[in-house]
């Protein structure tokens, strides 16, 4: 690990302002993600904010009737508040079925949803990687890619997005709340939060330099049945192949996203409409214009069973 | 005989005066490195409680949680095993909750309460996790038992206290104790020794305790 200096901070105004001030520093929430890069050398952060007091650790029931949930709540509070089991199962089930106990009481939700994808070539500093270092190529295309994307990728980059936790918040139109080094707020809806990587995968976000995000919205309970489907290699504690998240009605109508298909949180709302139709239309038109590698190909028939496997368990 | 002397080092001893011998090599070679580049090393105090006890530390920034605990305090009970949060080696519990202590900073834990394998329990009095874990078997060389034991108390704290897992198949209730939830729940501790089935038979018995109490 590269030496840093370090300070806390005890607002998201002060982290902003601080991020303003010294270049090359990074902020520290939970931490789970970044310690890793860290010791690894993907990160290398000359000075350190830490946020995990800012006192962003409240979930709170919004006036429209939605919750707003502070950007420092770890997973675990999360998935187990009340209101998040009772009418956002979606969310409580994607959360549950990310990392290990030890991790979701310690990564939090703002870090959650910045987290960096796990494509073993950007892990590997060996490796030629678009992402860790712009400009060098990308080592992934033309090797082990049955983990990545297959979809909004270029040739550029292949990683996908390994959030369990942002594709619940996409069906769910989730909103971040941010604030900047000037005080003024920002509201991001999710859907515009993050960038595919076309020619520049080191740009994740459209978060600015030094914004902060402070909370998470969700929208007032959307009931239906809520459902988050993850295929993996192991059953537990293991990153996602492909998932679905879905919100089906009783008429057949309904709301979904996709995990580890792409840079982000997959939905096409227009996708949605064919969800009455079946699994087949819907994933054709959700996923056109895929362009999987040969490794990763099996991706998109995974997607359009899982689909269907939504789809008949929200039947029972 | 004069010569079974030098064998009555513990293999504790012998591992610190070989790991000294080699750190003084790696400390010459690392100090001329960081000479080259001009890297410096930022300090920072911290100040967390430990197994009941406070403790004042002056740290380079970098220092891990288990860095911090294993290194500066001497408690050598919680294990280094990847060192990136993949195996549950290095659980410790913060604040009563179990978290990986090599994917967190030591700076991070001003004020907090933490509780070591040395804290739950010693030789004489252990801890009932510890006990079951020694009447089931549930290990073999024993090097992810410290974390596999913290984990497992926390696991008991988790569904007494109504967390939900990935495995409940109701959310809005509570959780209840069987292989599949424990199973679930233990899956951030590795075993490469694959003492699984007793590690679950050990928390079976306290948990079915602990759950019993709590009624």
């Amino acid at each position: 690990m590269k030496s840093f200096t370090y300070q806390r901070v005890t607002t998201a105004l002060d982290a902003a302002k601080a991020a303003d001030k010294t270049p090359g520093s990074k902020f520290i929430a939970g931490g789970t993600n970044l310690l890793d890069l860290m010791k690894l050398q993907i990160e290398k952060p000359a000075h350190l904010i830490d946020i995990s007091k800012t006192g962003l650790n409240k979930i709170e029931l919004n006036t429209d009737g939605g919750l707003r949930i502070g950007a420092m709540v770890n997973n675990t509070d999360l998935a187990s508040h009340n209101v998040v089991r009772r009418d956002y199962g979606l969310l409580a089930r994607a959360l549950l079925s990310g990392a290990s106990g030890q991790l979701r009481n310690k990564a939090t939700t703002s870090g959650n949803l910045l987290q960096r994808t796990r494509c073993p070539y950007f892990y590997d500093t060996n490796q030629l990687c678009n992402k860790r270092v712009p400009g060098s190529g990308c080592a992934a295309i033309a090797g082990f890619s049955r983990q990545l994307a297959i979809i909004g990728s270029s040739d550029h980059c292949i990683a996908t997005h390994p959030s369990d936790m942002a594709v619940a918040m996409r069906a769910l139109d989730a909103t971040v709340e941010t604030v900047n080094v000037r005080g003024e707020h920002r509201k991001i809806p999710i859907a515009d939060l993050y960038l595919l990587p076309g020619s520049t995968p080191h740009l994740e976000n459209t978060l600015q330099p030094g914004e902060i995000i402070t909370s998470v919205l969700l929208p007032p309970p959307i009931g239906g049945k809520q459902i988050y489907q993850k295929i993996r290699d192991r059953a537990s504690y293991a990153f996602a192949t492909i998932s679905v998240g879905a919100i089906i009605y009783p008429d057949g109508s309904g709301k979904l996203a996709l995990g580890g298909v792409a840079a982000k949180p997959w939905r096409i709302e227009q996708a949605e409409a064919l969800l009455p139709k079946g699994s087949k239309l819907v994933t054709e038109r959700l996923l056109a214009g895929a362009r999987p590698t040969g490794e990763n190909q099996y991706k998109i028939m995974l997607v359009e069973r899982t689909i269907e496997s939504v789809i008949q368990q929200a039947k029972r | 005989m004069e010569n079974d002397n030098r064998l009555k080092l513990s293999r504790r001893e012998m591992i610190i005066g070989t790991t000294a011998a080699i750190s003084a090599i790696a400390a010459t070679k690392l100090t001329s490195i960081e000479a080259g580049e001009s890297n410096k090393i930022a300090l920072a105090d911290v100040s967390f409680v430990v197994n009941g006890k406070k403790q004042h530390l002056a740290l380079d920034t970098r220092t891990t949680l288990l860095d911090a605990l294993r290194e500066h305090l001497k408690l050598n009970g919680t294990k280094k095993g990847c060192d990136h949060g993949q195996c549950g080696a290095c659980t410790v519990m913060v604040n009563g909750r179990r978290i990986n202590s090599c994917l967190s900073l030591a700076l991070q834990h001003e004020d907090d309460n933490i509780v070591t394998i040395e804290g739950l329990g010693s030789p004489d009095k252990l801890h009932a996790m510890q006990a079951a874990f020694i009447k089931h078997d549930a290990y073999q060389c024993g090097y992810c038992t410290p974390g596999q034991i913290c984990s497992a108390v926390a696991v008991i704290n988790e569904i007494n206290s109504g967390i939900p897992s990935h495995v409940s198949t109701n959310l809005n209730q509570s959780p209840i104790l069987n292989n599949d939830e424990i199973g679930e729940r233990m899956s951030g501790n590795i075993c490469r020794c694959g003492a699984y089935s007793n590690i679950v038979e050990a928390i079976t018995e306290v948990a079915s305790k602990a759950v019993k109490k709590a009624r």
